[in-house]
Order: structure tokens, then C-alpha cells, then sequence
């Protein structure tokens, strides 16, 4: 049995920002395909996002709407696309040590190097099936949950393992 | 699993000998095989990527795909070449990977603050080196699209 190499052992949050439901709905089975129970919620545009990330609109509540861990974004949304939002998270203060990682079905160089131009933690090339989307999240898990310390006293941050289900709202 | 076509370029910026030596094996134990560079600290990190002195021809020591800082280095630390890097636009591209022994709140926080793609501490057995260096091999080089990697040399199933 592989040891944890972190304590981290409390209920991750994820926020996914992506406007496609099929898109959606097949990262959150992917997720619930894990080991691990997992807080997850979505927003669908970059406006939602910035809006859940400030808690302003309807995202008032830190309860419904907790500061996530990480932040899986898609590229082409609209109102707000995600190259906006990247610039935007990255750019304010109280957001930018949150980590994210853009998925998108985009393939222009433009799109990568601007990504990490602005300071996006990794460019994902979103699988088209379930199959691949399972294996990009397992390795999202270990990598970002195991393997890596994320900011703002992650562990205990929430206090440990409330028992609650993983929510989806979104 | 997914893979990328090209072999990935990592450069380490790391003072202690020892750490160097571990964290190479460790590279090699996990499974894909890539070019490693090492500098031992800020200021041959910053001469490296700007091709400065020893390091000036590119074909000896190429611009890596993602760097692997020691926060704590003599000269130059880690914390400091971090923010040249990203306030350099010729340079904040390149994802910078923090590997310290620090468990520093502040240290986590500064490091995200300033830019890093990520923070890890640096296990202390050599098994846990290799757990982490693989969970960040199979995040970095087998789902992450690099920026300077081809985005059209689509990855593919194993």
C-alpha cells in the first residue's frame, strides 16, 4: 500500500468552471469514480466564477460556496471566457495563490502559452471519453491532493473530514 | 495514460549535492526518460535561463519546459529567483515547481503568491522522493500540455 505523502486529508474543494453540461457532467463522474470524497462545484462561465471566487451575486454564502482548492477552468465560455478569468484570478491579490488548471479542447500554441503566460498551474487537453477523462483526474488527485502542499493552511482549513457528502451544485 | 511525443526538459536549481543526487535517482526510477539540467542556485538558475557566461549556448543548456526551485539556496534563494523569473516576460512562461524542504505557511503562501505552478515539500526517505517525483512526472509530462511543447503533437493512449 502507497503511503500518503501528505497529511492533506481533509475534503478537498474544487470549483469547475465550464459552460458544456456533457463537458461537466463527465469531469464529476470522474471525480466520483475516486477513492476520495471530494467537495466539487461548478460554475458555469468565467462572470460566475469570479463572482463565486469574490462572493458576490449568488455566492454569498461561504457554506454553498467555499474558497476551493483548486480550480479546473475551461477556455471557451461565454460572457466571460477563461482567458479573461485567468487574468482576472491572477491579477487579484485575495485569489492568485489559488492554483488553476485549464482543461479545454483547445489545441492553439496560443492558448498554452498564454495560459501559463498569465500564470495558469497546467494545460489539459480535455479526453472526449470517459476513459480519459478518468485517468486525467486520478492523476489530478495524486498530484495536487498527494503529492503537492496547496496555500492557506489547507489542512484543517475547513476542519477534517466533516462527513458531509461530496456536494454538486451548479 | 497519456504521453507527450517530445522529451521534456527540466531544470533544477538545488545547493545541496546530495538533494541533486537523490532527486536525479529518483528521475530515473520513475519511468519516462527526460533531459535533467542542474544549477545550484539563484544566480546560476537566472544566468542559465537568460543564457549568460557558461551557459550561453542553447544547445548545451536548453531552455527547460519547467523548473524544479529550492526555496533555501546561498547567493540567490529560491524566493527571490522566483519573482525575477515571473516579472521577466521573456521567462513567466515557464512553469516553476517549488521543491523544498520548507513547510513554512509562509513559504507556501509567498511562493503561490509570487507565481509557482506548485509546492512541494520535499519528502524525507528516498521512497517518498520517488512517490512524489513520479506523481509529478505523471501530472507534468503525461497530462499537462507544456508551453513549449508542439499542442498539435496530440497525446495519445499508451
Amino acid at each position: 500500500m502507497r503511503k500518503a505523502m501528505n497529511d492533506q486529508n481533509h475534503f478537498f474543494t474544487i470549483l469547475i468552471a465550464e459552460d458544456d453540461s456533457d463537458d461537466k457532467i463527465l469531469v464529476q463522474s470522474a471525480f466520483a469514480e475516486l477513492d476520495l470524497a471530494y467537495n466539487l462545484f461548478s460554475v458555469q462561465d468565467g462572470f460566475e466564477l469570479l463572482n463565486y471566487l469574490r462572493k458576490q451575486g449568488g455566492f454569498l454564502d461561504s457554506t454553498t460556496a467555499p474558497r476551493p482548492d483548486l480550480i479546473l477552468l475551461d477556455l471557451n465560455m461565454p460572457r466571460m471566457d477563461g482567458r479573461e478569468a485567468l487574468a482576472e484570478i491572477k491579477s487579484d491579490p485575495a485569489l492568485r495563490s489559488i492554483p488553476v488548471v485549464v482543461i479545454s479542447n483547445s489545441v492553439v500554441q496560443e492558448d498554452i502559452l498564454r495560459t501559463y503566460d498569465l500564470g495558469g498551474a497546467g494545460f489539459i487537453i480535455k479526453p472526449q471519453t470517459f476513459e480519459g477523462m478518468h485517468e486525467v483526474v486520478k492523476v489530478l488527485n495524486r498530484y495536487w491532493f498527494k503529492v503537492v502542499q496547496l496555500a492557506g493552511g489547507v489542512r484543517g482549513k475547513n476542519g477534517k473530514g466533516n462527513g458531509s457528502a461530496p456536494i454538486y451544485s451548479g | 495514460m497519456f504521453n507527450n511525443a517530445k522529451p521534456v526538459t527540466f531544470l533544477i536549481a538545488e545547493d545541496d549535492p546530495d538533494d541533486r543526487l537523490l532527486i536525479h535517482e529518483a528521475f530515473q526510477e520513475s519511468l519516462v526518460s527526460n533531459s535533467i539540467y542542474f544549477v545550484e542556485d539563484g544566480v546560476e538558475l537566472l544566468d542559465y535561463l537568460r543564457h549568460q557566461d557558461k551557459y550561453a549556448d542553447p544547445t548545451v543548456s536548453p531552455t527547460p519546459d519547467l523548473i524544479l526551485l529550492d526555496l533555501n539556496m546561498p547567493r540567490k534563494d529560491g524566493r527571490e529567483a522566483l519573482a525575477e523569473i515571473k516579472s521577466d516576460h521573456r521567462l513567466r512562461y515557464i512553469p516553476v515547481v517549488v521543491l523544498t524542504t520548507s513547510k513554512a505557511e509562509e513559504d507556501i503562501m509567498r511562493s503561490y503568491d509570487i507565481g509557482a505552478a506548485s509546492y512541494i515539500t520535499k519528502p524525507v526517505t528516498f521512497d517518498g522522493l520517488v512517490e512524489a517525483i513520479k506523481g509529478f512526472k505523471q501530472y507534468w509530462v503525461q497530462i499537462v500540455c507544456l508551453p513549449t511543447q508542439d499542442a498539435n503533437n496530440e497525446k495519445s493512449y499508451e
